[in-house]
């Protein structure tokens, strides 16, 4: 129950995390942009403006081959993890009985470090890694498996792994607040099991589902690790470019550009993602 | 019958979940030094030698001290926005969250990149300090949201019930309000050390010379021979975590009838 | 002057005040009800008294003691919250022993002093139950005790019986009034339930839009409302418009339209009433009769209460329907008399 009349306490609690944050946040954005703008020689800032950066991002081939790529996996992990995730949402929200220990073995995960996760992966898929010494003991291949490693699938595979987790909260979220008894009307009014899912649970199951893709995609568009470790040349990600751009190269100008490229691309597919998701809900009915 | 193929479903996606992460101690104990099968025999080698690792202690300690400082920097600014949103009727709340949780959506790379920029054009030195900052523009999110769920059930009424029962202001806080909120901070400030502690990228720019654990591990990837080693610690930090996060978790959920999981 | 005194008291959040210049006069030991619909500034004006608002102007006095500058946890009063408030991580006995810490009571003293009360509020043997594994009408109970146990002089009451389901609300209605008996406190209690305010009190303040609007035993509140709000909000009433044609000292004549020209005690009139005045005469349902001769009416809805049915009946030109209380077929044609020394005559304004 809220005081209304005593809301400029409210307002003053609040100040120090929103100062902070606006330092933190709004601060360094405003400078990468600021950046993204600035001329730039060699590597002395000649003192000029200039929207060359983003002629270069946007111009060349190699840099939008690079975001098709990276939308690309982004968009493949996104639905892989969406889609194994709402199974096993599903099952807890509807069929376990210690609901709680399942999350919090679902979740546990989620917390433990990103970068060990990528190297267990790097470990498992690699020439002479876990899955092809395995393989080549128990006598099914002779040769170990090239394609495991240092391409766009292994990208793909450990990011879904690493937002496995992650992506079971929302959806399980929405399914759990499903008023039961709509089930159960539904029944009543002739619709077997698959016939309900596909009538009321899943529509109605929608908001989670579309939150959880928007919270994977948005992300991994923009992930370092995981291709730097085990994406090899032929699975690099905008995020090496601009790493690249800001430590070996030095070119921080063309860095800030792609970073904010990339953040207006990833926006734009979101937005779009999700109103056509409305629509779509909409339409269904 | 449907519900047994999903039993099954359930199990193949914990399997799925935990096995790749088994990789790790399962190796960290193996006589070899190659990461690969056939295991060839049980040693502890590879742990005694990580006691000797001055770099890798040097940088555990940074590691420490940065996931301390930024738990109890972002848990403190977390309770106060928590008390400041579920306590009053703010205008704009909604957005003022937004605009506080916006770093959950923007990808480390940028993060780093941008708090890069403004150490340049501030000319604050890359230091554990600024590695603190980075981490707390992560960390209050997930503190907030921990505290906010934790608030949202706080009676309003409870502290006016202490006064009306006879109790200053002072002793309201000490025997009603802090109790309360106690099982909420606790879970959050571990929460946020985990996550600071596990932080890699936005270190990785903003750390200068002081390393912090994950950017000793990371310097280290690229040396085969030390991979073992580096199992070793994954697998110790790996422990860690889990320990901490189930603490969390339990602590969270202390005197709650209905549990929160999840950030 | 009286125990607990409200002397002009005025609040507003904003522009309109949400009590209005309120006087009241409650005397020790007296169960005391404040009725009125949401928003009445009932509970704001409870708050008042307990200190958690302080009104604009006005001074609040109790026992003789002006309560302005002090603060709530000064104040000889306690309130039992709508919510109950019951803190959730002690058990009952922590919970009903909380208001008691600074009395510094020896260990055996203090715990006589508990089994007591949960004695009083039957809640015998639960003193180490936990708060969450307390029933609705068990918290309810623990609320009551944690204040009582102080021995405040009033006891405030917040809507305390809302969130209970019927039964268990007249169970606590009975039990409530046993227990001020017993232990003699002031009890203020506000509601909106006027059932529960007529059932419980000795008297009872009826507000409306910040304002008290009349202050007086059940018996009189129903008998005697003294406006259309208040005849309104109690129980039902059939309203019919009148105009005053003479007054002498023990009646009064009106002019009552479809009634016809009607002669009433004078003492049935609202004091203050002149001839020529426009005035409501209103009857309750119980006491229009259904007589073998009297207005003819068709009968529109009934409704079959066991003791007696409750009807709408339709009168000639008559838009709304009057409402009866009695025994009669479940349709068809009736005849109603109104027996004038059941009608009692309201201002119109």
């Amino acid at each position: 129950m809220a005081d209304g009349r005593k809301s400029g306490a409210g307002y003053l609690l609040l100040s120090p995390t929103l100062a902070v944050m606006a330092l933190a946040l709004a601060a360094p954005l405003a400078l990468l942009f600021i950046y993204s703008l600035k001329s730039q020689t060699g590597i002395v800032f000649d003192g000029g403006w200039t929207l060359a950066q983003y002629g270069e991002v946007l111009g060349r081939t190699s840099y939008r081959a690079l975001f098709a790529r990276s939308l690309w996996i982004s968009g493949l992990v996104t639905l892989a993890t969406v889609a194994l995730a709402y199974p096993m949402a599903y099952f807890v929200a509807f069929h376990a009985r210690r609901k709680f220990l399942w999350l919090v073995a679902l979740t546990i995960p989620f917390w433990t470090s990103y970068l060990l996760r990528v190297f267990a992966w790097k470990i498992i898929l690699g020439y002479g890694g876990v899955i092809n010494s395995g393989l080549i003991r128990l006598h099914l291949i002779d040769q170990p498996l090239g394609f495991l490693l240092y391409n766009p699938f292994a990208v793909v595979v450990t990011l879904a792994h690493a937002w496995a987790a992650f992506a079971i909260l929302p959806i399980y979220v929405s399914l759990e607040k499903i008023d039961r008894s709509l089930l159960e009307a539904a029944g009543d009014l002739g619709d077997g099991a698959l016939r309900r899912f596909l009538r009321v649970t899943l529509p109605l199951s929608m908001p989670g589902v579309i939150g959880a893709a928007i919270l994977i995609f948005v992300p991994t568009t923009g992930d370092y690790v995981t291709p730097e470790l085990v994406g090899g040349t032929r699975g690099t990600m905008i995020a090496n470019l601009i790493e690249v751009q800001f430590n070996t190269a030095g070119n921080w100008p063309l860095g800030a550009a792609l970073a904010l490229v990339s953040m207006a691309m990833v926006a734009v597919i979101a937005g779009l993602f999700v109103a056509a998701a409305r629509a779509a809900t909409r339409a269904a009915r | 019958m449907k519900n047994k193929s999903l039993v099954l479903y359930a199990f193949a996606y914990l399997a799925f979940l935990y096995v790749p992460v088994l990789v790790l101690p399962v190796f960290s104990f193996n006589n070899s030094q190659f990461i690969a099968f056939p295991l060839s025999g049980f040693t502890t080698r590879w742990y005694a030698g990580l006691s000797a690792d001055s770099a890798m202690l040097h940088a555990l300690g940074n590691s420490l001290k940065a996931g301390i400082v930024t738990a109890l920097l972002s848990t403190l600014l977390g309770l106060l926005a928590a008390k400041a949103v579920t306590q009053y009727r703010l205008r704009g709340a909604g957005a003022l969250l937004g605009f506080i949780s916006l770093p959950l959506f923007i990808p480390d790379i940028v993060l780093g990149i941008s708090l890069l920029l403004l150490l340049g054009a501030t000319g604050f030195p890359l230091s554990l300090a600024a590695v603190v900052l980075g981490h707390m523009l992560v960390c209050v999110p997930f503190a907030l949201t921990v505290l906010i769920a934790r608030l949202e059930g706080f009676d309003r009424n409870l502290e006016e019930a202490s006064a009306d029962l006879g109790e200053s202001a002072l002793m309201t806080f000490w025997r009603v309000t802090f109790p309360l909120m106690l099982p909420g901070i606790a879970a959050s400030l571990l929460l946020t050390f985990i996550t600071s502690f596990d932080e890699f990228l936005v270190a990785y720019f903003l750390s200068g010379t002081e390393a912090t654990l994950p950017i000793y591990i990371w310097g280290q990837l690229r040396f085969p021979e030390r991979l073992p080693m580096v199992l070793a610690l994954g697998t110790i930090i790996l422990a860690i975590s889990v320990a901490l996060v189930v603490l969390a978790e339990h602590v969270r959920n202390l005197g709650v009838k209905k549990p929160m999981v999840g950030a | 002057m009286s125990f607990l005194s409200l002397s002009h008291v005025t609040k507003s959040f904003g522009a309109a005040p949400v009590v209005d210049t309120v006087d009241l006069a409650i005397e020790q030991s007296e169960f005391f009800a404040l009725l009125g619909p949401s928003g009445c500034g009932k509970t704001t004006l409870l708050r008042m008294i307990a200190g958690f608002e302080t009104p604009d102007s006005g001074t609040i006095s109790i026992d003789g003691a002006a309560m302005n500058t002090v603060p709530p946890h000064q104040r000889p009063t306690n309130m039992v919250f709508q919510s109950y408030a019951i803190f959730p991580h002690l058990n009952v006995f922590d919970n009903i022993a909380y208001g008691l810490r600074k009395l510094k009571l020896p260990k055996d003293a203090l715990r006589a002093r508990i089994e007591a009360m949960l004695a009083t509020v039957r809640l015998e043997g639960l003193g180490a139950r936990a708060a969450d594994q307390l029933s609705g009408g068990q918290r309810q109970r623990v609320a009551l005790a944690r204040a009582l146990v102080r021995e405040p002089k009033v006891l405030l009451l917040d809507e305390p019986l809302g969130a209970l389901d019927k039964r268990l609300r007249e169970t606590m209605q009975v039990e409530l009034r046993a227990i001020q008996r017993k232990v003699g406190i002031t009890f203020l209690l506000v509601t909106h339930d006027q059932e529960e305010a007529l059932s419980l009190s000795d008297r009872v303040a009826v507000m409306s839009g910040g304002k008290i609007l009349q202050v007086a035993s059940p018996r009189e509140l129903y008998d005697r409302p003294n406006c259309r709000e208040v005849a309104d909000f109690i129980g039902e009433m059939n309203f019919f418009h009148a105009t005053v044609r003479e007054l002498t000292d023990a009646t009064a004549t009106v002019n009552a339209g479809l009634l016809g020209i009607v002669t009433l005690p004078r003492a049935n009139l609202v004091p203050g009433i002149k001839t020529d005045d426009h005035i409501l005469l209103a009857i309750r349902p119980e006491q229009v009769r259904i007589a073998p001769n009297g207005l003819a009416g068709e009968i529109v809805t009934s409704t079959f209460l066991g003791e007696r049915s409750h009807f709408h009946v339709r009168i000639a030109s008559r838009s709304e329907p009057v409402a009866v209380s009695g025994h009669a077929p479940a349709q068809g044609t009736v005849m109603l008399a109104f027996p004038p020394e059941s009608l009692i005559g309201l201002p119109f304004a």
